[in-house]
């Protein structure tokens, strides 16, 4: 059966703070974001009878988002710009680990330099370093790590097999881990042994 | 499961992101639990990656500024 103008409007406006939070860290911009959101939401009401399960609905309507983003991306990326959809060719600079870094196994059991580090985040060093993500590794990072989508729904939502999300989301972690470590350098975070030696 | 079926650190190390995320089949999920128990550094290790993913879960927000939530609204009553 297909849903209700009423039962819709409820469905929206229940997640409608996680819908607008991915769009924000899709698009890194409010006015983008706020446009990003409508659009999808007049494009989930169009193709509101290919929602089977009215249970469904969070995963239906982030998969419209995700791809709302990424036609409206393609349109512009039909105009110069600075950074491709996809690119799979591997811009990472090798494996990264913030833990590796960190840890020091003889230390008593009460010190813990890499919960320490975790410890004295803040929010905004997680969205900047988030942001600085390539888009392709942000989308998987944002559906997975800040919504809790599984990798089968991320793969239904951006069209590509689980292989690709595993490996996105595997990439993605470690420019993350890279970004967190350099802005907790810039913000003298780091502990002194572990930056002055490894770092 | 005894300790010569331990899957050892180099497996369990390759399969940890996804122990955290919940996404390995039961038994191999059950190897790295097991492995898990026996290894402090491995066990730490998944202890800051599921805290790290706690810290970045922790970003979802349940409200969208009342802007946002006006003109999804204002958009419905037209559908």
């Amino acid at each position: 059966m297909t849903i209700s103008k009423e039962a819709f409007e409820t469905q929206v406006l229940a997640i409608l703070g996680r819908l607008d939070g991915v769009a924000r860290r899709l698009t890194r911009n409010e006015a983008d974001a706020e446009d990003l959101v409508a659009e999808s939401i007049t494009r989930a009401w169009r193709a509101r009878a290919s929602l089977a399960d009215s249970g469904a609905f969070r995963a239906w309507i982030f998969r419209i988002l995700s791809n709302t983003f990424i036609s409206e991306r393609r349109k512009t990326l039909a105009r110069p710009r600075e950074e491709p959809l996809v690119d799979e060719s591997g811009d990472e600079e090798g494996a990264f680990s913030i833990f590796e870094r960190l840890h020091q196994p003889f230390l008593l059991w009460f010190a813990n330099p890499e919960q320490e580090f975790l410890d004295k985040l803040l929010r905004e060093d997680l969205d900047r370093a988030i942001a600085a993500l390539p888009e392709h590794y942000r989308v998987v990072v944002v559906l997975a790590d800040v919504e809790g989508l599984t990798y089968g729904e991320i793969a239904e939502a951006l069209d590509v097999p689980v292989g690709t999300v595993r490996s996105r989301l595997a990439r993605g972690r470690n420019a993350l881990q890279r970004t967190l470590w350099t802005v907790a350098r810039d913000h003298g975070l780091q502990m002194p042994r572990a930056a002055g030696t490894r770092g | 499961m005894s300790e010569t079926d331990d899957v050892g650190c180099e497996e369990a190390l390759k399969r940890l992101v996804e122990f955290v995320d919940h996404e390995l089949p039961g038994s191999e999920h059950d190897s790295v639990e097991q492995h898990l128990r026996i290894c402090r550094n491995c066990c730490s290790r998944m202890e800051f990656e599921r805290r790290l993913k706690e810290r970045l879960s922790a970003l979802s927000t349940e409200d969208a500024p009342s802007t946002t939530r006006d003109r999804v609204r204002d958009l419905i009553k037209k559908f």
